[in-house]
């Protein structure tokens, strides 16, 4: 955990939930939950404070291994959960927890609605390339031509790029991660938090049964004599809007995520690639409902609402 | 006139395309004779359309409570030629006009521009009045400085379809010209001072030509006493603000938009937040979240979006979530159906939608009245119980007005149900599915301390994590279902069901939802003394009073079941819950509700000793020849004036004979 100075009350222990862990050995899913309950304590958000909402697969099971508010829901629908858990309470840290099939599949129209809302939430997708609780099919990030041990057939279908997706839609932070990176990782999901919007963390991640393909050797093999995966931090890149009333400056800090996220020479940047700072969608509610400014929804008064003014107007 | 009920009330229709404000007219109108006093009740047909495509909008008005519509008109406004003729334009005519609806001694009000079509009316006792509505508005225009502009203004009609009005029932003007006044609000005084002034001189021409020609006058009631002019989108709405909703979801879907419209105009006043979502998958999920998170929440749909919802109802029950409350507006199907129409088709679908035993409770509102406390009560319900709760209403309910005393919201009590009161930081000894004797587990809100839990869809343990254990698994069933029959004993008999009249007369009408308005007036028009009819409603679908119910139909001589479907799904209820068959089944699936004489009709034909099953459409019992005589009368009107119609496809001859 570094070199810590100051009483921290909260360790990544106090968000690990004391319960077996059913996922295969050397799961990219463990580095995943460790970042994320690392990146929980390293921001001191107290275990009662945070919610981590997960879909169906093996990633969801991550909300079962927490000692947060944990909700284990349904495939594909983190995002509306998420939306809603956030809208109920602002002062939760929300997470969603869903895997890629769950974010850029089945969940596809809740994702673009997710980013086109930019609440305050945190969505870190667990990216294998398959579906692997239902033994390994392709899923939305895998590529044309490519094909598992797993799958029967190579796909044809064209991979989606999650970055460049996520820019489409109105995401205010956009980070790729890999899961084997833990410490990186934990900087990244650490950003996000602390992000006011709509951040989505897409995790490269292996998964040792079923993708043979985007194993730890091959994220760890060199391309074009250089290593697949480089960090943007150690370059030029600055993925921040310095002027967000300048929609230039968001046009062109887009363009830039772009061209990173889809590098033709195959080799994949970590990093942030997109950060843009905008009033969020609870910031425009506050200023229609101004009860929410002093608490969150959850809290307002239900019992004393006086409809008397409703009646009598339509009379 | 067919029915018997027609001379009890005065009732008032206006035909023209959609966009034209004949609906506007027709509020106005209500508004107006609402705040003199009288009762009134509105009933809407309009198509799936935005222009062009013709509405009809009827006002029952009576000096008594009332609570339906008939068939009979006395007084009809027709602003396009669609009223008088019907439909011309489609291979299959949508309808057939109002014309034959008139009652014996009524007036048509029509447009001149629509005189030619005059000759196509075969009615001789029927008074049929001209309107020179354009030269009426010009003259308007000219007094208030815009001469020669009445294309331009001609929306205006509408307003003076009011005046005209007005003015042959011997009705205040004044008091109309408030409610044009009111219709426009603050902001459009001259707009609305031009209507009003148009109104006028239309009153001024009606009064001038049609006084005392007609029987019905609507004079001034004395002493008015206060009352709501009260839309059936409105009082959901009104139930959900009572209640203490704090958040609503939908997709936008004809016909329960209007209230969440309606919710939206009243988030700064109530603190209520209204999410639109991307899909009614969305709108039910975020709604058992928002449950999840302590947050009294609700959905509304109608029947293609509540076709996606049914993940949802399971996510809630098997997370134990306090809620939703999902609003289901019924309308005609199956799929995209009839998005505008009347049906009572989702009875079977609210009870079963869904894989595996999903504990719900499912009510079905029969007026605007029950549904303002029904949806307060849904609240109360998934709190205490917590699972989804599912109010089913319709298109008739919702979308008709009527006048209504101001709702008592005094005896209602807000119950949240069991709360965990803990403290400590994480996971303590707190589990959110814990067994308790009644079956429900205390819940806490996210965010409060010592209160984290787990929940999952899986099959869970007490902890709420994913478990296969055969006596878990036995244990949580019990749990889950068992909260049914908790609800069922602690849930008042006049929530689940309310009889009309003795029970013990020869017949027992028994229906459910709309029907009920038709049902009540029909009974005490046809049989004021109670001696023919009783009327048994059933409010609560699940959990189902099977004994009570049970009790009340095997004592009946005779029950005859109303079913605004075509597979007869309360009956079908009826039978599965208690084992008996009604002995007549009237069902209506032509996408218009039931009318007053309808019910007359059908009962007095179950009476006479008609077939079990009864189909009822345009005010009378039909057989199955009574669609393709419609059909062959409107090729023969197309036939007799060809040349300005498309060819229709005749139907196989013998077809359906």
């Amino acid at each position: 955990m570094g070199t810590v100075t100051e009483i921290k009350p909260f360790t990544a222990q106090d968000y690990k939930a004391d319960i077996h862990n059913d996922w295969c050995p050397g799961c990219g899913d463990f580095g995943i939950l460790s970042a994320i309950q690392m990146a929980l304590a390293k921001l001191q958000i107290p275990p009662y404070r945070a919610a981590v909402v997960s879909g169906i697969g093996c990633s969801a099971k991550a909300a079962h291994y927490m000692n947060t508010y944990a909700f284990h829901t349904l495939h594909g629908r983190v995002m509306p959960c998420v939306t809603a858990l956030k809208l109920a309470n602002h002062d939760l840290t929300v997470i969603g927890a869903g895997g890629d099939g769950d974010a850029y599949g089945i969940g596809g129209g809740h994702f673009v609605a997710g980013g086109r809302r930019n609440l305050d939430i945190t969505y870190v997708v667990f990216n294998n390339d398959v579906y692997a609780l239902t033994k390994g099919q392709a899923s939305p990030t895998i590529g044309k031509g490519q094909r598992t041990k797993s799958m029967p057939e190579e796909s044809i279908m064209e991979a989606i790029n999650p970055v460049l997706l996520a820019l489409a839609c109105g995401y205010t932070f956009v980070a790729r991660g890999y899961a084997l990176d833990t410490k990186y990782l934990v900087d990244l999901i650490a950003q996000a938090i602390q992000h006011r919007g709509s951040s989505l963390v897409d995790v490269l991640q292996t998964c040792p049964t079923y993708n043979d393909l985007h194993s730890k050797s091959w994220y760890a093999e060199q391309v074009e004599g250089q290593p697949r995966l480089y960090k943007l931090d150690g370059t030029d890149y600055d993925p921040v809007v310095h002027n967000p009333e300048d929609p230039a400056e968001i046009t062109r800090k887009k363009a830039q995520a772009l061209i990173r996220s889809q590098d033709p020479s195959g080799r994949i940047a970590l990093g942030v690639y997109y950060k843009l700072e905008v009033p969020t969608y609870e910031d425009y509610l506050k200023r229609k409902i101004t009860a929410l400014e002093s608490k969150p929804l959850a809290q307002l008064d239900v019992y004393h609402r006086d409809i008397t003014p409703n009646l009598r107007n339509l009379t | 006139m067919r029915g018997k009920s027609a001379d009890l009330s005065f009732s008032w229709m206006i035909g023209g395309p959609q966009g034209s404000g004949i609906n506007v007219s027709a509020e106005m109108f209500a508004k107006a004779l609402s705040r003199a006093g009288y009762y009134v009740f509105g009933q809407i047909e309009y198509h799936s359309n935005i222009k062009g495509k013709h509405s009809a909008y009827r006002l029952r008005i009576a000096s008594e409570p009332l609570a339906s519509h008939v068939e009979a008109v006395h007084l009809l406004s027709a602003l396009d030629e669609e009223t008088l003729v019907g439909d011309l334009y489609h291979e299959f005519p949508a309808h057939p006009g109002h014309v034959h609806e008139m009652a014996p001694g009524g007036a048509i009000l029509y447009d001149r521009e629509y005189r030619k079509f005059l000759d196509w009316i075969e009615r001789d006792d029927v008074q049929f009045w001209e309107m020179p509505y354009a030269e009426l508005l010009e003259r308007a225009l000219e007094e208030a400085g815009k001469p020669g502009q009445a294309r331009a203004y001609r929306i205006m009609n509408n307003s003076m379809v009011l005046g005209a009005s007005v003015g042959v029932l011997g009705f205040d003007f004044e008091a109309a010209a408030v409610a044009i006044r009111d219709s426009f609000g603050a902001k459009a005084g001259r707009v609305a001072e031009m209507n009003v002034l148009a109104a006028r001189h239309a009153c001024n021409y009606a009064r001038e030509h049609f006084t005392g020609k007609l029987s019905y006058q609507l004079p001034p009631v004395p002493e008015p006493r206060e009352q709501m002019l009260i839309k059936g989108t409105q009082a959901v709405g009104l139930g959900k603000l009572q209640a203490g909703c704090g958040i609503q979801t939908y997709y936008p879907i004809s016909p329960a938009t209007d209230e969440s419209v309606y919710l939206e105009e009243n988030q700064r006043e109530h603190s209520i937040v209204v999410l639109q979502t991307e899909d009614e998958v969305s709108a039910i999920d975020a709604a058992v979240m928002a449950a999840h998170g302590g947050v009294r929440a609700a959905t509304s749909t109608s029947g293609p979006g509540f076709a996606l919802m049914p993940e949802g109802l399971g996510f809630a029950a098997m997370t134990e979530a306090p809620g939703p409350v999902l609003v289901n507006y019924q309308r005609g199907g199956p799929s995209t159906g009839l998005p505008t129409r009347w049906e009572q088709g989702d009875l079977s679908f609210a009870l079963s939608a869904g894989q595996g035993d999903i504990p719900r409770i499912v009510i079905a509102s029969g007026d605007i009245e029950e549904s303002f406390f029904d949806t307060f009560d849904a609240f109360n319900y998934a709190d205490r119980y917590q699972l989804p709760v599912i109010v089913l209403v319709d298109k008739h309910l919702s979308s008709s007005y009527q006048t209504l005393p101001l709702f008592d919201t005094s005896r209602l009590k807000i119950d949240r149900g069991a709360l965990f009161e803990g403290e400590g930081n994480g996971h303590g000894e707190y589990f959110r599915h814990a067994f308790t004797p009644s079956g429900v587990s205390p819940r806490s809100i996210p965010g409060q301390p010592g209160g984290a839990f787990w929940t999952t869809t899986d099959e869970h343990d007490p902890r709420g994590h994913i478990t296969e254990s055969i006596s878990n698994r036995l244990l949580m069933m019990e749990k889950r279902m068992g909260k049914l029959k908790l609800a069922s004993n602690e849930i008042s008999d006049e929530k689940k069901f309310r009889l009309v009249g003795s029970g013990e007369t020869p017949v027992l009408a028994l229906a459910w939802g709309s029907s009920k308005g038709a049902i009540v007036d029909a009974l005490r028009h046809a049989d004021p003394e109670g001696r023919r009819y009783s009327f048994l409603q059933i409010r609560m679908m699940r959990p189902f009073p099977v004994e009570q119910v049970r009790r009340m139909v095997e004592r009946a001589g005779k029950v005859v079941c109303f079913d605004g479907n075509y597979s007869e799904q309360l009956a079908r209820l009826v039978r599965e819950e208690t084992g008996f068959q009604p002995q007549h089944r009237v069902v209506k699936y032509d996408g218009r509700p039931f009318s007053e004489d309808e019910i007359v009709a059908a009962l007095e034909h179950a009476v006479a000793g008609g077939p079990e099953r009864i189909v009822i459409s345009g005010g009378r019992v039909v057989g199955p020849e009574f669609a393709p005589a419609e059909f062959e009368r409107m090729i023969e009107l197309r036939r007799k004036h060809g040349k300005m119609l498309p060819p229709m496809v005749p139907l196989p001859p013998g077809y359906n004979r």
